[in-house]
């Protein structure tokens, strides 16, 4: 049996092999490509091969003088990488504490918890334009109900324009994304909290340690592979947002990020050349970021 | 004591409950509002108005845009339930070289960053001439959803014990005839899962299906509701955009709130990202 089922296995993984050759490999290892080149959007064949120039060059004046351009001078590109490493940190460290509060909650036993979960589990499945949308809706400056909550509560003496002041749009996008991505957070979260054994919690109830004592001790030190590997996930998603930002704040310096950056110069801006270029950036850093943290996790795991 | 913590234990889930399904419900009750009643802020029902869904389902390109949507997520998920049956065979139950390899190939890919690929799958769509077409979406979603399906199909089918399949390999049975009648019957737990899985991802899609197809009538839903736009920023139609969000999301809610056991347990066996 050994051979023509090892042909058969052979036969059976081609089609997916070469689908994801098309869709990933290849266009990756083509974005890269552009990155090197003057392509533009309206001619990518013409494309010729131009070294490091959309990331750094020199452009001379004629006079002697002249200045750098390029990818890694530009202001807009890097408060783009700082917006996004901004926005995840943020989020995703709001998103954990909730994430492991709703957690131990929904870990309790008590009636409705059925309910519960599934009413956990709405937000994230409503698409992220929508949540975007709403969430637009309800911070609306004149008629939102966050507003005239804040001022009915006595939390705010004037309407805030939350979506379109500079110093609130960034903490809009998060909202959102809080909201969107807490459920996933403790649902992964949950999992690992239901893995640990109730004999242990029994143990320590006998011998008379505190429930706060028991958290520190007992359900955060055993729960924390599942929370890093949901922290892990969260920010490989943090790190390329873009639908919230497109949608909910577009053309804002303020909540610009990597990945709104790559997608209008490829496409809005005809720079395709230069998205590529960014594009290439933005994996670089993706991949460096989880590296990194993985093994810096794994250290402290030890 | 122990009423005090109870009570604070229930406050805590309404607190939950409140902040997850506030949104939505509030959602609801603006698409069920015109006129002045939409500028009012008000927090329970006081009007029961369907204008906003006449206005959103009636004309215009709204119900293509939900069909588009429809058709592209669910040939996106049957395309990947088929590559990633057959592929999770060779990878679960045939033994080979490089087996290990493949697998953390395959789920590399599902960490990528969409935008990465986003210049060069341009291209690609192009070369095929489907730009503007709905098979450039259907194509390019098989990039978050086949890794996914891959990965939770050869997990599952890994735990299957080696007995069912060997009265079968005893008769001569191809292995076309292992998969389909051996395994696929036992596969339906798992391939309802990530099927539900894939299909919401792909219905939720927005970045590929802003960037590859332009026209209002092959546009799907999201890209839909995010272009609607009044005569000025002063105008936004709020209500008509809530109506249309309600529409697109209501089936998802109704299938989580079926599956939510299903969808709970598929989300954490693969980490699958929101």
């Amino acid at each position: 049996m050994g051979a023509s089922r090892r042909r058969a296995a052979l036969l059976f993984l081609a089609p997916m092999l070469l689908t994801l050759a098309l869709v990933a490999g290849w266009p990756l290892a083509r974005t890269i490509w552009f990155g090197f080149t003057d392509a533009s959007l309206t001619d990518l064949d013409g494309a010729a091969w131009i070294g490091l120039g959309n990331y750094l060059d020199w452009l001379p004046y004629g006079d002697g003088s002249g200045e750098w351009i390029g990818l890694l001078v530009d202001r807009q590109w890097w408060r783009a990488v700082w917006n996004t490493l901004v926005f995840t940190f943020v989020t995703v460290s709001v998103e954990t504490a909730l994430g492991l509060a709703i957690a131990l909650v929904l870990n309790a036993d008590f009636p409705m918890r059925g309910v519960v979960r599934a009413a956990v589990l709405v937000p994230w499945a409503i698409p992220t334009v929508v949540s975007a949308k709403m969430w637009a809706w309800m911070l609306n400056d004149q008629f939102g109900i966050i507003n005239d909550l804040g001022m009915k509560l006595g939390l705010l003496s004037a309407p805030v324009a939350w979506v379109a002041s500079p110093d609130t749009a960034m903490v809009a996008v998060m909202l959102v994304d809080i909201w969107k991505s807490t459920p996933f957070m403790a649902l992964l979260i949950l999992a690992g909290l239901q893995m640990i054994p109730r004999d242990i919690y029994e143990a320590a109830r006998i011998d008379g340690v505190n429930p706060i004592m028991t958290f520190w001790r007992v359900t955060l030190p055993l729960a924390a592979p599942a929370i890093l590997v949901a922290v892990i996930f969260r920010a490989l998603d943090a790190l390329r947002v873009f639908d919230i930002v497109y949608v909910l704040t577009p053309n804002n310096s303020e909540t610009r990020t990597m990945s709104v950056f790559v997608q209008e110069n490829l496409f809005q801006f005809d720079q395709f050349s230069y998205g590529s270029a960014a594009s290439t950036l933005l994996f670089l850093v993706i991949a460096m970021i989880t590296l990194a943290y993985i093994r810096a996790a794994r250290l402290n795991l030890d | 004591m122990a009423t005090i913590r109870k009570i604070a234990f229930w406050l805590l889930v309404a607190l939950i409950l409140l902040f997850t399904l506030f949104p939505f419900y509030y959602a609801v009750l603006t698409s069920l509002e015109s006129g002045t009643a939409l500028f009012t802020p008000n927090y329970l029902p006081e009007t029961f108005d369907l204008s906003n869904y006449r206005q959103v389902l009636g004309r215009g390109a709204f119900p293509t845009n939900v069909l588009n949507s429809v058709l592209v997520a669910a040939a996106t998920v049957a395309i990947s339930l088929f590559l990633g049956l057959t592929a999770s065979f060779a990878l679960a139950r045939v033994p080979f070289r490089g087996r290990k390899l493949l697998l953390l190939t395959v789920l590399s890919v599902s960490m990528f960053p969409q935008i990465a690929v986003l210049a060069g799958l341009f291209e690609v769509v192009r070369a095929f001439g489907l730009y503007n077409s709905l098979f450039s979406l259907i194509m390019s979603y098989l990039i978050f959803t086949l890794p996914f399906t891959v990965w939770v199909l050869t997990t599952f089918m890994r735990d299957l014990p080696v007995e069912i399949e060997e009265a079968a390999i005893v008769d001569g049975a191809s292995p076309w005839i292992i998969v389909t009648r051996v395994f696929l019957p036992l596969m339906w737990p798992a391939m309802v899962t990530t099927g539900l899985l894939a299909f919401i991802q792909a219905w939720n899609e927005f970045i590929f299906a802003l960037t590859f197809v332009s026209s209002s009538d092959t546009r799907t839903a999201p890209v839909a509701i995010a272009m609607i736009s009044g005569t000025s920023a002063q105008e936004t139609p709020w209500g008509a955009i809530m109506a249309a969000s309600v529409v697109v999301t209501a089936p998802l809610i109704i299938l989580v709130l079926i599956f939510q056991r299903r969808i709970a347990a598929g989300l954490t066996a693969g980490g699958v990202k929101g």
